[in-house]
């Protein structure tokens, strides 16, 4: 089956898709990761710190029944595989957006999907501040909210960049699944040429452009947590 | 002035019930530098940590100025601590600001205007001798520098109280030593009350006026420095002003014999003899009972306890040693 795939039409063939479609699906994979993870990171910061701020020895202890249902419910999100949870998110979809096709539409179940493994992320990175400069912060009559805005999430900055660039990546990852349900992207493409048309070539070049669009995201997030660390002793 | 009241804190663990701290009670007069020293598990870090409630006692009270702080809302809780600042032995500066915001901080949670907060905290930095670092980053300083950057940030709130928990034992001895000589001056100057929590005798040595010696959770002696370093009683305090070990006897030792506390503070007399000098010099031969010295960058730093023959001799010690810089006092 992959006799045909470097012939000269099929070469000529991807060039015409490549010119007309990837600008297009690059855009949309684009946008379709930048947003649910700027909506994943909105619904999962907030639970992230309650996580760790809530918990017994935390700053803020919050009633164990409580604690224990926030655990569970994300834990199940987490456990529901993604293809099936893109089809379970349909009523959601449409209500929030009117379709459960599109573009916009891949958006709903991809915040879904990601919100709590960003509360996770969120929580480790948290967890990764030192008790003692939060002892500290007591020591000198800081309130809960005080501690967390001001001690934990700023001392975590570095690490919280660093578990964001893993949320994008991931996303960006769920994202090309989404082109099975309809979502758009370059996801689609690849699914569309690859998978029901057997044309590789371009499945191959949609794939390449996922990667470099990975690695562009990941190179940029850590040099950015470097660059934040004052902890390394660099400028 | 600090009242600490028949002060109990017990943790529960897997394996039962643990006492910290069994029955403590220490009063701290206003200005004081007060040390309470012990061995590592003693509670001194517990003891500490119920003066500002970061722990809750299991009994007993902490009265400061007469506030029984124990009973007071997270609230008055939170304004109170802002009296009783703290510093620690791994400094706990936020990584992640400079300097001149970390000295910002606790104005910052008082809630006191940015500009007056930076004016405060660049004299802050004036007077802990780092005006250059405002800039800098923690990481980015000595050991040294950061604990004099919290010492900064510890007198931003306009303490009537400071803790320094072990504030010196990550540090070096001179480093401890220019630390030290900051936190004296500052009590000074500032006539705050300093509570000194050490496992180190020279710290208690150098600025504390009065000592708690606390062991597996009890005080087991205090009173004032020169009394204990004189005629430590319990074993515990024997082992912290003589780690190397003495016969006790040295301390029930012939009655006639006047006695003599050297103290030798690191200044430059380790490479001169000065027993053996006053011995040529003044022909007084001072019998050493016991010595614990040791030499640290050329400097000596102990005591030693001599016993001298009359009480003529024993004024014409001291005298002598006066001349040299090193401290030396009768005792019985």
């Amino acid at each position: 089956m992959f006799t045909n795939v470097f012939t000269p039409e099929g070469w000529t063939e991807a060039l015409s898709v490549i010119k007309t479609e990837f600008l297009m699906g690059i855009w949309e994979t684009f946008y379709v990761t930048v947003v649910s993870t700027f909506f994943a990171l909105v619904i999962g910061l907030p639970l992230g710190v309650l996580l760790v701020a809530g918990d017994k020895d935390g700053v803020l202890p919050l009633p164990r029944a409580f604690m224990q249902a926030l655990n569970v419910i994300i834990n199940l999100l987490r456990s529901i595989p993604f293809l099936i949870l893109m089809i379970m998110a349909f009523p959601i979809a449409r209500a929030l957006i009117g379709t459960t096709i599109g573009t916009k539409a891949s958006i709903v179940p991809l915040v879904i999907a990601a919100f709590p493994f960003v509360a996770r992320l969120v929580e480790s990175s948290l967890r990764e501040v030192n008790p003692n400069i939060i002892e500290a912060a007591q020591s000198m009559g800081a309130s809960p909210m005080q501690i967390i805005c001001k001690v934990m999430i700023p001392e975590s900055v570095p690490s919280l960049i660093s578990n964001a660039t893993i949320a994008i990546t991931t996303i960006l990852g769920y994202s090309a699944m989404s082109g099975i349900i309809g979502g758009g992207g370059l996801g689609k493409i690849a699914i569309n040429y690859g998978y029901y048309r057997y044309k590789y070539l371009i499945m191959y070049a949609a794939v390449i452009l996922l990667v470099v669009m990975v690695q562009i995201f990941q190179s940029l997030g850590t040099r950015l947590a470097v660059r934040l660390d004052k902890r390394l002793k660099h400028g | 002035m600090i009242e600490i009241q028949n002060l109990t804190k017990t943790f529960s663990t897997a394996a039962g019930d643990v006492a910290a701290l069994s029955d403590v009670s220490l009063t701290i007069g206003d200005g004081d530098i007060f040390g309470i020293i012990g061995m590592s598990g003693a509670g001194k870090s517990t003891l500490v940590r119920c003066i500002n409630m970061l722990e809750r006692p299991t009994e007993g009270k902490i009265l400061i100025g007469g506030v029984d702080i124990g009973s007071l809302g997270k609230k008055d809780l939170r304004q109170q601590r802002r009296d009783i600042a703290m510093i620690f032995q791994s400094f706990n500066l936020l990584m992640q600001r400079t300097c001149l915001k970390n000295i910002c901080f606790p104005m910052e949670l008082a809630g006191k205007k940015k500009a007056e907060a930076k004016k405060r905290a660049m004299e802050l930095l004036e007077i802990v001798g780092l005006p250059d670092k405002a800039n800098a980053y923690p990481a980015q300083l000595s050991g040294g520098q950061q604990q004099r950057v919290a010492i900064a940030r510890a007198l931003a709130s306009d303490p009537k109280v400071l803790l320094c928990d072990e504030a010196t034992s990550a540090l070096d001895p001179k480093t401890t030593h220019s630390i030290l000589e900051l936190i004296r001056d500052i009590n000074e100057k500032l006539g705050l009350t300093v509570i000194v929590i050490t496992h180190q005798m020279q710290v208690v040595e150098d600025i504390c006026r009065h000592v708690a010696i606390l062991d597996n959770g009890r005080v087991v002696e205090q009173g004032s420095v020169s009394d204990i370093f004189a005629s430590p009683k319990s074993d515990a305090a024997r082992h912290l002003v003589f780690p190397e070990g003495f016969e006790p006897s040295v301390f029930d030792a012939d009655p006639s014999c006047f006695r003599v506390r050297v103290v030798f503070n690191g200044d430059d007399t380790a490479t001169m003899p000065v027993i053996a000098k006053m011995a040529a010099e003044k022909g007084i031969l001072a019998n050493i009972m016991a010595a614990s010295t040791k030499t640290v960058q050329g400097k000596a730093y102990g005591t030693m306890l001599l016993g001298v023959d009359s009480k003529e001799n024993t004024a014409q010690v001291i005298d002598y040693l006066a001349q040299y810089g090193v401290f030396a006092e009768e005792v019985e």
